[in-house]
């Protein structure tokens, strides 16, 4: 990390524990939610997020000086539109049975609030660099919340993790009953509850002010 | 800073100029990889629906191009059961020329008129059938395929390649344990009456219970859907024709 300065460090780190893009904003729940009943799902969506996310907040940070304010949004839409349709598109060509089950969510990736909301608030502001690194950190605490509810949700839900079995299912025949509520997707809002829950027990200043 | 119109346009069309460059170059250079990956997707599965290779076994290229050396494809007329003369690999799902259902028991308004076919051999005679089917479950247009003896009655097997039914409850569909529950039975009874189904609960096994198979719990609808696409697809609006002609042909050879 010497070869990046403090504000970069911040502007990387924050997202994961201090300013997490689900648990503190509260942005990109509903990719949270359709994703994570799987780990292998769960990793391939948090990378193309991150990626269309930091590509998109580059470009336009690159650009931001010379974009006309009145058709400001539509040109960030466009940019980050055209890198979602090139993630789904390499996903199909190299990770065919993941893009299958990913199916319509990487499109949705367009509609994710959290790459929209940034692109407009920080990378319109700041230099290229700097809108980067806040994305890829944005990208790794989304990834971060992602990745922890995969990870109880195939557990417990079907008893594997990335599709190797840990906990043998009585369909398959083995002891574990697997717990439905785990893949429906009330499972993920509890889980994501708690989480938030733990995060500002943890760090109070978290909580919104009556 | 003040923008004129102009510049406005200008900045409008360059975006627009380089976003399609974007999204077009890697289109079109990785457009044979992805059809690939779908024909492939589409082999795997039939050979998986006539369990020609053992579930646990990977599947790679390779392997899919060897047992496929006993498989061949044919196009087939639905409505009247004869297999057209054409390339099976120029056949195209979403080219051929559709029927619309009044009502479709499948939730799916548009059949194809022509479909594609597999035969499987064994010593140089056809030892099975695999067809394609699809239909809606609870969420999502399940698509599959479904393997038959010779005798058009006894399952072979029965896999889907694409669906979107919750992981866990209708996914189980994929469940290898669920699929085993299959072969043996006899989807048509003595008169030829389609009498496949799916039960909510557990069905005895094929020798005294023939025609139903267990239902998947937490997945009611999604079972439903399952045996109403296999019910339709094996009824005289789905393979119900060619079936038959692939019956009297074989009794007529034999």
């Amino acid at each position: 990390m010497a070869i990046l300065g403090k504000v970069e460090r911040e502007v990387l780190l924050d997202p994961l524990f201090n300013n997490n893009p689900i648990a503190l904003q509260i942005l990109g729940i509903c990719s949270a939610l359709a994703v994570t009943t799987k780990m292998s799902t769960a990793i391939v969506m948090s990378l193309g997020v991150t990626a269309v996310t930091a590509g998109s907040s580059f470009a336009i940070s690159l650009i931001r000086n010379n974009i006309p304010p009145s058709i400001r949004i539509i040109v960030q839409l466009s940019i980050i539109a055209s890198l979602v349709i090139l993630v789904d598109q390499i996903l199909k060509a190299y990770l065919f049975d993941i893009s299958k089950q990913l199916s319509v969510f990487v499109g949705l990736i367009i509609t994710n609030c959290m790459v929209m909301r940034r692109a407009e608030a920080y990378a319109m502001q700041n230099g290229p660099v700097l809108s980067f690194l806040d994305r890829v950190g944005n990208g790794l605490g989304y990834s971060l919340v992602l990745m922890l509810t995969a990870f109880i949700r195939e557990l417990f839900g079907s008893g594997s993790l990335f599709g190797f079995v840990i906990l043998k299912s009585v369909n398959d025949g083995g002891w574990y009953v697997p717990n439905g509520l785990m893949l429906l997707s009330p499972g993920a809002f509890f889980l994501i509850g708690t989480f938030i829950w733990i995060l500002r027990t943890w760090k109070p200043t978290q909580m919104e002010s009556e | 800073m003040q923008y004129s119109t102009k510049y406005i346009f200008l900045f409008a069309a360059a975006i627009c100029l380089v976003c399609s460059l974007l999204i077009a170059i890697p289109a079109v250079a990785l457009r044979a990889r992805q059809e690939e990956n779908r024909q492939l997707d589409q082999k795997k599965a039939v050979i998986m629906a006539a369990r020609l290779v053992k579930p646990e076994e990977r599947l790679d290229r390779d392997k899919v191009a060897e047992v496929f050396k006993n498989i061949e494809a044919h196009v087939v007329d639905l409505a009247t059961g004869d297999t057209i003369d054409m390339n099976p690999d120029e056949y195209d799902f979403n080219d051929v020329e559709k029927s619309m259902l009044e009502e479709s028991p499948i939730q799916v308004q548009e059949i194809p008129k022509k479909v594609k076919v597999y035969h499987v051999r064994k010593e140089g005679k056809v030892d099975m059938i695999v067809l394609p089917i699809f239909g809606k479950g609870l969420w999502s247009t399940l698509w599959g395929f479904f393997a038959l003896d010779v005798d058009t009655t006894t399952v072979e097997g029965i896999t889907y390649y694409q669906h979107g039914e919750t992981p866990g409850l209708g996914g189980e569909v994929d469940n290898p344990k669920w699929k085993s529950r299959w072969p043996g039975r006899k989807a048509f009874d003595e008169s030829w009456n389609v009498e496949i189904d799916v039960i909510k609960g557990a069905a005895g096994p094929p020798a005294s219970d023939p025609h139903r198979v267990d239902g998947l719990s937490g997945a009611t609808i999604t079972g439903r859907g399952v045996a109403r696409m296999l019910q339709f697809w094996l009824g005289d609006q789905g393979f119900g024709p060619y079936l038959k002609k692939f019956r009297e042909q074989s009794a007529r050879s034999q």
